[in-house]
């Protein structure tokens, strides 16, 4: 039986918590609640954001009442253990790493005291789960990265950081799907648009997937920026 | 097509709908209007579509000319609105022809106005939204406030509509020096002692300058947290009342991000929302505890008088 706690949420909305800690395990069951209750298809549920440990399920008050909703949901976590998704998508995203690309690698490389080599090594070769989706629109909130590579954010974020630039904050990393201001360091640049509204599905990925990185030239870069810029580029999407 | 051409864009003058709404798990902020109820009523009174695209004035408003004839009606903010000169009233359908100037001037009470044309306004969607996040560049305009020179489109203008002098409803009163905002308690509202909870209903707090878009700020007496107000990010909702490190209450609002990593002691109703939205600076809030079921009860309410209005108008159509 799934425990969960339900938080009132303001009058349109609850929150439903599976644990106060930053865990796979805990993300998995995330992503499972999500898939019930997409499959529920609960009268007066508008939409649901699942974030780290909890999932708010946003809903109509005019279509149904939090007592009814807080049942239903109640309900759904109790079968969960049934219905347990087993899929992982790992989405390999191409990354170039070269110094054009990384403008704060050396900065990365002075504080951690690792070669670039190791630290390209280190970034690149791990999957990494996607905890939520939030700050940006596909900005995902990678989970994993090695301690190793940990270093503070910029001590005066950018006021421009390019779309697709890979970066490291402290203990995260990620990827700016727009241009925006930041305080991420800066290691590398992926030609890859984690938003396109162009696509069928505009933000690449979802929470609950995994991402790798996938060192390349600046040459590839140069090569895949095209299909990328254009909407055509399918990067390597495995399912396990 | 002609429709308005922007003379001057104002303080923030953006395009707004109800929202975007269907893709926060991506990580789209909602956006759209701030005073959800002076939305409506100005495309209700149009017999518009509830959630055709409104111009959404910030402060001082723009001045546009009409390219070609069409009806508007102003809601929200009282701004000394001209048309050709001549004081122009707000929530009630007005004509003007083509050339005429609309030119808005600064809010009186109140912070935010809705300019609403019949037909509405051509502007391309983003994930199902016109909204305008100026944070990701989206939606709108180019993601962007309103410049002088820029050409907006009507989609279906008309030089009258039928029964005009019956389109119009008393407009609300934005003045007074204190008004209560009511709120529900919950989210992590245990992560603050019962001396700061009973602080944050009993003591005034001042609307500061800074507040935008995004969110609220509050000055005032600092709500205590029993241990650190830190949290592992979750969902934010509208109205959500976040507490920082030094306990001045922060309220989420139409430009929010999605997830937030700060403890929120429960959240405004979304009835008074649009009430809140016309707070300027200096306003002074006090917050009262009501139940969860009375907060709906007045959405439900207020839903009630918004499709009584509409049915009232489109009788005529």
């Amino acid at each position: 039986m799934e425990q969960i706690s339900i938080l009132v949420a303001g009058d349109s909305a609850v929150t439903v918590e599976f644990g106060n800690c930053i865990s796979p395990e805990i993300n998995r069951r995330v992503t499972g609640f999500c898939e019930s209750l997409k499959a529920s298809r609960i009268k007066g549920v508008v939409e649901w954001v699942p974030t780290f440990r909890s999932v708010t399920v946003f809903y109509d008050p005019v279509k149904i009442s939090m007592g009814k909703l807080s049942e239903r949901l109640q309900g759904l976590a109790g079968k969960m253990n049934v219905i347990r998704t087993g899929r992982k998508r790992v989405f390999y995203i191409p990354v170039c790493y070269e110094e054009e690309y990384g403008p704060d690698m050396c900065h990365v490389m002075e504080h951690t005291g690792l070669s670039r080599q190791t630290i390209i090594d280190l970034h690149s070769g791990r999957d990494y789960l996607i905890y939520m989706l939030g700050f940006l629109p596909g900005f995902a909130y990678l989970g994993g990265m090695d301690e190793r590579l940990r270093t503070p954010r910029l001590a005066s974020p950018k006021t421009r950081i390019e779309a697709g630039s890979v970066g490291i904050g402290d203990l995260q990393t990620g990827i700016y799907p727009l241009s925006s201001p930041g305080g991420w360091q800066l290691i590398g640049r992926t030609p890859v648009r984690p938003f396109d509204e162009r696509r069928q599905k505009p933000i690449l990925y979802d929470a609950g997937d995994y991402i790798r990185f996938v060192p390349i030239s600046g040459r590839e870069y140069r090569e895949i920026e095209i299909p990328c810029n254009a909407g055509n580029y399918q990067c390597r999407i495995e399912e396990i | 097509m002609s429709g308005i051409r922007i003379r001057n864009g104002g303080a923030l003058t953006t395009i707004q709908d109800r929202g975007r709404y269907g893709a926060m798990a991506m990580g789209f902020g909602p956006s759209g209007v701030m005073d959800y109820k002076a939305f409506r009523k100005a495309n209700a009174l149009l017999g518009n579509k509830e959630n055709e695209a409104v111009l959404e004035a910030t402060l001082l408003g723009p001045e546009l000319e009409f390219l070609e004839d069409n009806c508007f009606v102003l809601t929200g903010a009282d701004m000394d609105a001209t048309l050709n000169g001549e004081p122009v009233p707000r929530y009630q359908a007005v004509s003007a022809a083509k050339g005429s100037i609309l030119k808005l001037g600064f809010a009186v009470y109140g912070v935010r106005a809705y300019i609403a044309f019949a037909g509405g306004l051509e502007v391309p969607k983003v994930m199902g939204s016109v909204s305008t996040s100026r944070k990701y560049g989206l939606g709108g305009l180019e993601g962007r406030a309103l410049i002088p020179g820029d050409q907006l489109p009507f989609q279906c203008p008309k030089k009258k509509l039928r029964h005009m002098e019956r389109r119009k409803i008393t407009p609300p009163d934005f003045s007074g020096k204190e008004w209560e905002i009511r709120v529900i308690l919950g989210l992590q509202g245990e992560y603050f002692t019962k001396e700061g909870i009973e602080t944050f209903f009993s003591t005034p707090y001042t609307v500061r300058s800074e507040s935008d878009r995004m969110g609220y700020r509050l000055d005032g007496e600092p709500v205590a947290c029993k241990e650190t107000v830190d949290i592992i990010s979750d969902g934010t909702v509208g109205g959500a009342i976040q507490i920082p490190a030094d306990g001045k209450p922060i309220i989420l609002m139409a430009d929010r991000q999605t997830t937030g990593g700060y403890a929120k002691l429960g959240a405004v109703i979304t009835a008074d929302l649009s009430l809140l939205a016309q707070a300027a600076p200096g306003k002074r809030i006090y917050f009262r505890q009501v139940s969860v079921e009375e907060a709906q009860r007045l959405l439900i309410e207020e839903n009630n008088r918004y499709k009584r209005l509409e049915r009232r108008i489109n009788r005529w159509l």
